[in-house]
């Protein structure tokens, strides 16, 4: 049999169209409601059964056809160049949104959705979300930060938990052995990880009420002395094989004490029993225990076309359906539900390290302040990686940091 | 009798189809890789001219022009102008670097008279490895800083301490890491350019060199071998300068975490995508940096080029 060309380009034209008609569109498997289509963005959970949850939320609700992608990757990124054209999403989930976002008109103003239930949210994670008295984005859940420390190498080498940063820097020393280091902070040495909590523990921050800088002071460099003595000390493990988030090097006792998140309280109970015990950041001076506490919030993007539609299923779905807010922060991961009545009742969240992690958020939680721009931030964590890997002099290197972060604040008054 | 051309439908295909219509084709094979690249480059790039000139925070279509003020802010901003030290540092060593091995590479399976299609597979292998993935490899299982990575096993056999190879900064044992994973990637493809140098040189000259007395190895290479390959040594240097300024993928994944990017050993594109594209998202500044680098660019290729003499007639 011959194939003649018109018959050759009739059937590729042919298997042309087919192909068009089951093309992925980039939608998932969403929502099978009537009304307009939104889609839907979640940065990719670790936990097992998160996914399927989101999209069953999706699916539940009836007045739109809500479509769920999962996005692996930078999902930062992602996000804040998806918000740049018309193809983002309708509704995202953000880790903020920035200040910038919020004065580029990226996200839409959410602070009607908060009527009557305001009161309920976890003050220490909107305040991040709010700016000029209105609200941008639904926090989802708490997730916060803790040290984790082994009770039985600590009860070995006669080292009590440490409540000072001075403490933290002679138990990390007495902890260090051939076979495994004292204290993990991250691979960078905690440049990263760490950000602001050391200046909170030394009783400052990052960004005043009123605007200003927050840590122009010599206890800023004190503390910050004190992280590069701990590199200096070789007390501090660098190079495992995963980060500071994964608790895989203090499960697998490469490490005496590890500073993580909440999230990773499962795992090490699992591998640990009751060997462990957690801690906040200890406190500096003059200064107070300190617990990072952040919340990837939900937000609407202004580029969509149905704006309503999409601030109507928010408010559907973290606000209105509670048992999808408590399903959502515990029965995968381990988080503290942004709603405080919620977190109450948590049954799970009342005992052990877990009770112990609720309290530290209520007591020394600060989140960071809206205020501190990507570009802040990345000025500081380099003076930081500086002072902690280099030993360069914390005075010189935060007096460059702080005119910055005057210069940054200075800029995103003037909008 | 000739044929008639035209006239009549059959006439008009055949007029506008038939293969002697070569602006017609021309244009058929040409012009969506024409189009492709003026959306995809030259529209990217002039926009990005422009945005260098405004303040474009989270924004494409800016209205706040600053004139010059984003390319005096790069310039004085330490943290660009250390990336373009990082790169000088990084070209400095990798581009002779890579010249030798792929070269003495090439030379050493040239002379293989036995399996030298498996040799020259062998090395040319890695080429097919993407960045990434060899970065990881090299990040997680060869270079991490605990007891069990390979380079610490070999290193605890001879009683050496275990070495953060990629956080620590004195010495700067990243260096190391970073150096290796680009030479094992890119020699092979390298050596093949050499060989084909190689097999292009004609057997009469080491003829006429043995009959002269040349004695084989260094002095051949230094007379014949090296001068003949002048035409592939100027490609390759040409490559591995612009391929040193492209480097993006083993050093951010190497380095990076999700915290951020340590402010070591940070390349100039790294540096870039933080500021325009990560959650900074200053398009403006960032456009700027690229404008200046891609100045540097051209202007460290065009002199290299002079330098070479690339371009000039060979002497007669």
């Amino acid at each position: 049999m011959t194939i003649s060309r018109r018959g050759l380009l009739g059937t590729g034209a042919a298997l042309g169209l087919l192909t068009a008609c089951g093309s992925n569109t980039g939608r998932d498997d969403g929502g099978s409601g009537g009304g307009p289509e939104l889609s839907q963005w979640y940065h990719q959970y670790g936990e097992q059964g998160t996914e399927q949850a989101v999209k069953k939320y999706a699916a539940a609700y009836d007045k739109a056809r809500v479509t769920v992608q999962w996005r692996p990757g930078n999902y930062d990124e992602q996000t804040a160049a998806a918000l740049l054209t018309d193809s983002g999403p309708d509704v995202f989930e953000v880790n903020g949104p920035t200040l910038d976002q919020i004065q580029g008109k990226q996200t839409a103003d959410l602070t009607g959705l908060f009527e009557g239930v305001k009161d309920d949210f976890n003050p220490a994670v909107l305040a991040p979300k709010t700016y000029d008295g209105r609200i941008w984005a639904i926090p989802q859940v708490i997730d916060m930060q803790m040290l984790y420390y082994r009770k039985s190498l600590l009860a070995d080498a006669g080292v009590e938990p440490p409540e000072t940063l001075d403490e933290l820097v002679d138990a990390a020393k007495k902890l260090t052995s051939k076979k495994a280091k004292g204290l993990f902070l991250g691979n960078d040495g905690g440049a990263g990880v760490l950000g602001g909590t050391p200046l909170y523990a030394a009783g400052l921050e990052l960004v005043t009420e009123d605007g200003k800088v927050g840590f122009d002071d010599p206890a800023a460099a004190r503390a910050l002395g004190k992280i590069h003595q701990l590199y200096a000390d070789k007390s501090l493990l660098l190079g495992a094989p995963s980060d500071w988030s994964d608790p895989s090097a203090f499960v697998q006792g490469l490490t005496a004490m590890q500073w993580s998140g909440l999230w990773a309280l499962p795992t090490v109970q699992k591998e640990l029993g009751d060997d462990f015990g957690v801690l906040p950041f200890p406190k500096d001076g003059a200064g107070r225990p300190s617990v990072p506490v952040g919340a990837y919030g939900a937000a609407v993007s202004t580029r969509g076309e149905h704006q309503q539609a999409a601030k109507d299923y928010l408010r559907w779905l973290w606000i209105d359906r509670t048992e999808y807010q408590e399903d959502f922060a515990l029965s995968y991961g381990f988080h503290i539900p942004a709603r405080i009545s919620l977190a109450k009742k948590a049954a799970k969240l009342r005992k052990g390290a877990a009770a112990d992690a609720v309290r530290f958020t209520t007591d020394h939680g600060f989140a960071q302040p809206l205020r501190w721009t990507p570009a802040s931030q990345t000025a500081y964590q380099d003076a930081l990686s500086r002072i902690i890997k280099d030993g360069a002099s914390p005075d010189s290197e935060l007096k460059g940091v702080v005119r910055k972060v005057s210069a940054e604040l200075d800029r995103v008054k003037k909008k | 009798m000739p044929r008639q051309r035209g006239g009549g439908q059959g006439g008009t295909a055949r007029k506008w189809a038939g293969v002697q219509n070569r602006t017609l084709w021309f244009w058929i094979f040409v012009g969506p890789f024409l189009l492709g690249l003026g959306v995809f480059t030259y529209i990217p790039l002039g926009w990005s001219v422009y945005l260098s000139f405004f303040d474009a925070h989270n924004t494409v279509t800016p209205s706040d022009f600053v004139g010059l003020g984003n390319y005096t802010a790069m310039l004085k901003n330490e943290a660009f102008t250390d990336s373009l030290w990082t790169f000088l540092v990084f070209s400095l060593f990798i581009v002779p670097a890579t010249y030798a091995l792929s070269l003495a590479l090439a030379l050493m399976v040239n002379r293989q008279r036995r399996a030298q299609a498996f040799f020259r597979s062998v090395f040319f292998l890695p080429a097919a490895c993407s960045y990434v993935v060899a970065a990881l490899i090299w990040k997680m299982s060869i270079f991490n800083g605990v007891r069990f990575g390979l380079a610490n096993t070999v290193l605890g056999w001879f009683g050496g301490d275990q070495i953060a190879w990629l956080s620590t900064t004195d010495p700067p044992w990243y260096w190391a890491v970073i150096v290796t994973v680009r030479l094992w990637l890119q020699a092979g493809f390298y050596m093949v350019l050499f060989l084909a140098g190689l097999q292009r040189i004609s057997p009469t000259l080491y003829e006429a060199a043995a009959v002269d007395g040349a004695r084989p190895g260094w002095q051949v290479f230094r007379h014949i071998t090296f001068p003949q390959l002048r035409a592939t040594s100027v490609a390759v240097v040409l490559l591995l300068v612009i391929n040193a300024f492209q480097a993006f993928d083993e050093f951010y994944n190497l380095l990076s975490d999700a915290r951020g990017y340590p402010p070591y050993a940070r390349p100039p594109l790294v540096y870039l995508y933080y500021t325009a594209l990560g959650q900074g998202q200053n398009l403006g500044l960032g456009s700027a940096g690229a404008v200046l680098l891609a100045l540097i660019i051209a202007v460290v290729t065009v002199g290299q080029a002079k330098w070479f003499g690339l371009g000039r007639k060979e002497a007669q």
